[in-house]
């Protein structure tokens, strides 16, 4: 790790200003960031913590119905105060990492970062979530443009996740051995007007959504639905965890396992 | 009633209470005054030619002291090897020398050519980046596949080697021909090709060294990760530094694991003893967990091609193994013995075997060097076996478990001389085999493989009958077998006047429980409390001599030392009790702790005796000395054999290939057991690696030789929900017939019997389920090769 200032903020202004400074980098749960400034990968000169923004921070239900999600909000708090609101959403925050990183990572972090094989990006793009940021409001499917990469601005934070909340919704993660991220995950989310389904993990573009399997469910949301579907096309990750053809097959089972868990 | 203490009893781990408590000593936990830092600079390319190093700019760095390259290593020796093996023409070895850091050229990712010692530790790694950025290396192409390693003569790991080729060894050669007629002539032959992959050792503690040297004396002393201190000192002394041996301690403190990979003397533990020379300071060195990826000494990476002759009823008639060896790019202290006498020794199995042949080329890639791993050649070559005799039987149709029985060796055969050079002192496989399947209630399969199919999954049934060699000694053995070095070990007991005792062992501990287990051989053998018994290890200065634990050598041989040092305690003990009680020596009889006159109610304690010991008044001193110290050198005359039967049962979900292990079950003949709970423990984490190496630990390089599974986001430990809840049982025990405690080793059993149960399950899955066209799957048997297999 090289030296770095710190920075620790109270309000979303304050951390905007302090991110404005020369490298100056957001720090969520540092999960991700730190392991990369361990290894001097990355060498921010001044991290600036969203963690004590309490603006940031918690689960809340909005007039709309909408769930929302501080954007410094740790992975613990949303597996354990969304689940009434809504379970799909909680207990996949419930599966990343472990306690250790449950109880460090955000939504935010973990959104900003857009890891193609991380959890998160599927419930947000699986339900149409909008993503708040200190000066805008984005749409989930505007939002995540391939690996690594979204419509973030340098400096720009996300202050605030909404989810619609659907009707019944599951999250099949089959995990790669090593990380334990997902090597395939399915986030199934019926909605009143149709059922949207998003993978992560297993396309070089990050998280996408299926739009044959969502016609299919849309119709008729029964795990049978898809059987006729041929695994999604696209450009699959292959590696030593799985092959692109092992992938797309596991699309198409873990959208099966996804559907019959919604019940 | 079990036994609550002594020999026999499950004593709760004395060495847990620090090690539980965050209260354990690692060498990396110890401050020293002045101390100072050093990071080394390792290569980033495979191969490559060093064309410059320019230190000025990392020299002129805040904090920097000393910048060492590999020409200040250029004048002193190389890390040897302990093994000198000769090849089928006759010929010695290719050994090439292994520098404290490579010079001229490096040879894989990983290979440290420069180091920097500063004030912190930060500013050594900020000058090591900056030596490095200094540095030209000009990249060669890297040699990573065995088989073009050997095909290629142009490209060379050592320029000196034309072919790549350490040796090319056939074991034993004088039966080649005859295993070739019989193969010939045999009704069946099972062919199989197999990979044994190369495994990470990942001990939960990272490497770690820290040199001192004392001007005003001249002392040395290096503290360090280390399974084997006095092999460090004697190859330091030696054969590297040259320092005189009275001149180096060596201590090796509480060490977090070592499965092998701190058998083996390391170029930074060398580094740190001349940096600490130089600026006479201590000097610290700690791998990160990356270096350890890099640099470790790696496992197993055998390329196998295994016949079996045999009978259309499923008797063997010959067996003969082709095997490509990866050494890696230089020779680790073992890496010889490994793939030869730790493996081709063991080809014959458990099994009446007439003709075996074993061929064996060892391999210099640019990879890391490969060495002893927990069992290290002997799970090769029982997985080469076990997997072989359940192809033969399947293609011969005939029950796997027959095919054992009919083969196996039965008790009255013992001692039994094997073709590959083996004597066998005892045993009874059909003791453990009936066992196992006993306790895995073999019988109840087929209603769980119809529970399994109505879930939706494919249940499988697999197994092993396992036989190692280990209590790694006979020095007259392993002489001849090509070790530079005699395998005995060493200990001294010494009894304090109140009676207390310390044994300083030559066997390391760095997890095992030697310092709960062998105190309680002693307790149990002077009829004194463990607890007035300390095990005393790991620090040179204060042991005789050792050979340090691996091959589940420590009760067996360094266990035989300790007791034959006791039986001098009690000799010794006898002749001050029949000055005592004026009785004759001859008179005295040791039981229950007590001296006592035979015949008599004369008797005095061992507390007495010790004391008199110390505070002797009227001593006939030309006969008697004071004092109550006794030190034996022990050297088996054969190795011990333990062995057992596997029995693994899976399910395989048919969607993704992923296989659970439902549940595993173990029957294994250690001899006599010392402490139950401890052997229990060993097999659990034995077994853990070896479903580790069958299920989920991958080690990949590219094709430029890069580690692509360099951290845990890519190579994948076994953890808890990956296994099952084990049955273990040891009751079927055969002692060892030439160790006077009849124990046998079971540290590494678990890692050699497992993996072939674990694969042969899986393929007997999906045979039930019809895929015959499946005849085998590479470890690791990972969801998505599992899946492919069952596509192809
Ligand atoms: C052992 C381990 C296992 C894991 N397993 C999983 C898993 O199974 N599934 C999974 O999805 N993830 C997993 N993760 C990743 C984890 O979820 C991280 O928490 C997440 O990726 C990053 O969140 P963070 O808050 O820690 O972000 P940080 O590491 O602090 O930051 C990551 C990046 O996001 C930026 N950033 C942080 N917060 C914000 C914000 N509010 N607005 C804008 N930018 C921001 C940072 O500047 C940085 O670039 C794992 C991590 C570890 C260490």
């Amino acid at each position: 790790m090289y030296n770095f200032e710190f920075a620790k903020p109270a309000t979303i202004t304050d951390a905007v200003k302090a991110l404005a400074a020369e490298d100056a980098q957001a720090l969520g749960g540092g999960q991700t960031l730190l392991p990369t400034m361990k290894q001097r990968l990355a060498s921010p000169a001044t991290l600036v913590s969203l963690n004590a923004i309490p603006e940031m921070i918690g689960v809340c239900v909005n007039d709309k119905g909408e769930v929302c999600i501080g954007g410094a909000t740790t992975h613990a708090t949303v597996a354990q105060e969304a689940r009434a609101h809504y379970p799909g959403l909680a207990a996949l925050a419930s599966q990343i990492g472990d306690p250790a990183v449950r109880n460090r990572g955000t939504i935010g972090g973990s959104l900003a970062n857009n890891d193609p094989s991380a959890c998160y990006p599927a419930a947000a793009l699986g339900s149409g979530a909008l993503i708040k940021t200190n000066s805008r409001d984005i749409a989930a499917d505007a939002y995540f443009q391939g690996m690594f990469a979204t419509a973030l601005a340098p400096g720009e934070i996300i202050t605030e996740v909404r989810f619609p909340v659907p009707q019944k919704s599951n999250y099949q993660k089959f995990v790669q051995p090593a990380s334990r991220f997902a090597l395939v995950g399915v986030f199934v989310a019926k909605y009143a007007d149709g059922v949207r389904v998003a993978v992560t993990g297993a396309s070089t573009d990050g998280v996408f959504r299926w739009a044959e399997a969502e016609a299919a469910l849309s119709a008729d949301f029964a795990k049978g639905a898809i059987d006729a579907l041929s695994p999604p096309k696209g450009d699959m990750i292959a590696d030593l965890h799985g092959s692109a053809d092992y992938r797309a097959h596991l699309v198409k089972v873990m959208t099966g396992r996804a559907v019959a868990a919604a019940g | 009633m079990p036994k609550d203490h002594g020999i026999g009893a499950s004593s709760k781990r004395r060495e847990d209470i620090r090690f539980l408590t965050g209260r354990g000593a690692y060498t990396d936990d110890l401050a020293m005054q002045g101390q100072v830092h050093a990071v080394m600079v390792r290569a980033n390319v495979a191969h490559g030619r060093i064309v410059s190093i320019d230190t000025s700019a990392a020299a002129a760095m805040p904090g920097v002291l000393a910048i060492f390259t590999g020409a200040d290593f250029a004048d002193v020796g190389g890390n040897p090897a302990g093994w000198l093996i000769h090849s089928r023409d006759g010929s010695p070895m290719r050994e090439p020398k292994r520098p404290v850091l490579a010079h001229g050229k490096v040879r894989h990712v990983g290979d440290a050519y420069a180091a920097v010692v500063a004030e912190t530790h930060e500013q050594a790694r900020d000058a090591a980046e900056a030596v490095a950025a200094g540095t030209e290396i000009e990249e060669l192409p890297a040699i990573v596949d065995m088989a073009g390693a050997v095909a290629n003569a142009d490209n060379r790991v050592h320029d000196e080697i034309p072919d790549n080729l350490c040796f090319d060894w056939g074991w034993i050669e004088a039966n080649r021909d005859a295993v070739d007629a019989a193969m010939k002539a045999a009704p069946h032959v099972t062919t199989l090709e197999l990979v044994n992959n190369r495994l990470v050792p990942n001990a939960m503690e990272p490497r770690a060294s820290i040199g001192e040297f004392n001007p005003g004396t001249g002392d040395y002393k290096l503290t360090t990760t280390s399974q084997n201190p006095h092999l460090t000192k004697l190859l330091v002394c030696a054969f590297v530094l040259g320092i005189p041996e009275h001149k180096l301690t060596v201590v090796a403190p509480d060490v977090g694991g070592g499965f092998g990979s701190k058998i083996y003397h390391y170029g930074e533990e060398a580094l740190v003893l001349a940096a600490a020379k130089k600026l006479g300071r201590p000097v610290r060195w700690t791998a990160e967990r990356s270096e350890s990826f890099l640099t470790d000494a790696h496992g197993r990476d055998h390329v196998t091609t295994i016949e079996v002759g045999a009978t259309l009823d499923g008797e063997i008639l010959a067996i003969r193994t082709n095997t490509l060896a990866n050494v890696g790019a230089y020779l680790s202290n073992f890496s010889t013995a490994t793939p030869t006498f730790l493996h081709g020794t063991l080809m014959a199995g458990p099994y009446k075997v007439p003709h075996v042949y074993v061929n064996l080329k060892a391999v210099f890639t640019n990879t890391a060097p490969v060495d002893a791993y927990r069992g290290a050649g002997r799970p090769e070559a029982t997985y080469s076996l076990e997997r072989a005799i359940d192809k033969m039987a399947r293609e011969l149709k005939l029950d796997p478990v027959a095919v054992r029985r009919k083969n196996l060796l039965t008790p009255d055969q013992f001692p039994y001389t094997t073709p590959v050079g083996l004597v066998y002192d005892v045993g009874n496989y059909q003791a453990t085999l009936d066992k196992a399947l006993d306790m895995a209630d073999l019988a109840g399969f087929e209603a769980r493989a119809a529970k399994s199919r109505a879930a939706g999954k494919l249940r499988g049934v697999g197994l092993s009958t396992w036989i190692e060699a280990c209590g790694i000694a006979p020095s007259h053995l392993v002489g001849q077998l090509g070790s530079r070095v005699g395998l005995y070990d060493a200990a001294t007991v010494r009894v304090s006047a109140t009676g207390t005792i310390q044994v300083m062992t030559g066997a390391h501990s760095h997890g095992q429980g030697h310092e709960t287990v062998f105190a309680q051989v002693v307790a149990e053998k002077l009829s004194i409390p463990e607890g007035a018994v300390e095990i005393v290890h790991g620090d040179t200065s204060k042991i005789p001599f050792g050979m340090g634990s691996y091959g589940s050598r420590s009760l067996a041989v360094c266990g035989s030392a300790m007791d034959r040092a006791l039986d001098k305690i009690i000799a010794k003990g006898k002749k001050i009790a029949a000055h005592m009680l004026e009785a004759a020596e001859g008179d005295i009889t040791f039981e229950n702790g007590s001296f006592s006159v035979a015949g008599t109610d004369k008797a005095k304690s061992f507390g007495e005796i010790a004391f008199s010991a110390y505070v002797p008044h009227n001593y006939p001193l030309e006969t008697l000395e004071p004092g109550l110290e006794e030190t034996a050198f022990y050297d088996p005359n054969n190795f011990t054999y333990p062995a057992g039967a596997y029995l693994c049962e899976v399910e395989i979900d048919p969607d993704t290939g992923k296989v659970t292990i439902c549940s595993f079950t173990c029957a294994d003949d250690f001899g006599n057991v010392m402490n139950p709970m401890v052997v229990e423990g060993q097999v659990h984490g034995g077994v853990a690696q070896g479903i580790g190496q069958a299920l989920v630990e991958h080690t990949a390089y590219d094709e430029n030789g890069q580690l692509l599974t360099a951290s845990y986001m890519d190579y994948t430990m076994p953890r808890a929900d990956d296994v099952p809840f084990y049955q273990v049982d040891h009751s079927c025990a055969t002692p060892c017939t030439h160790n006077p405690l009849g124990v046998k080793g079971c540290g590494e059993a678990g890692a050699i019997g497992s993996p072939p149960a674990v694969v042969n399950a899986v393929i007997d899955a999906l045979h039930r389920a019809g895929m015959t066209h499946v005849t085998h799957i590479d470890m690791p048997l990972t969801p998505a090769r599992v899946w492919g297999a069952m596509q192809a």
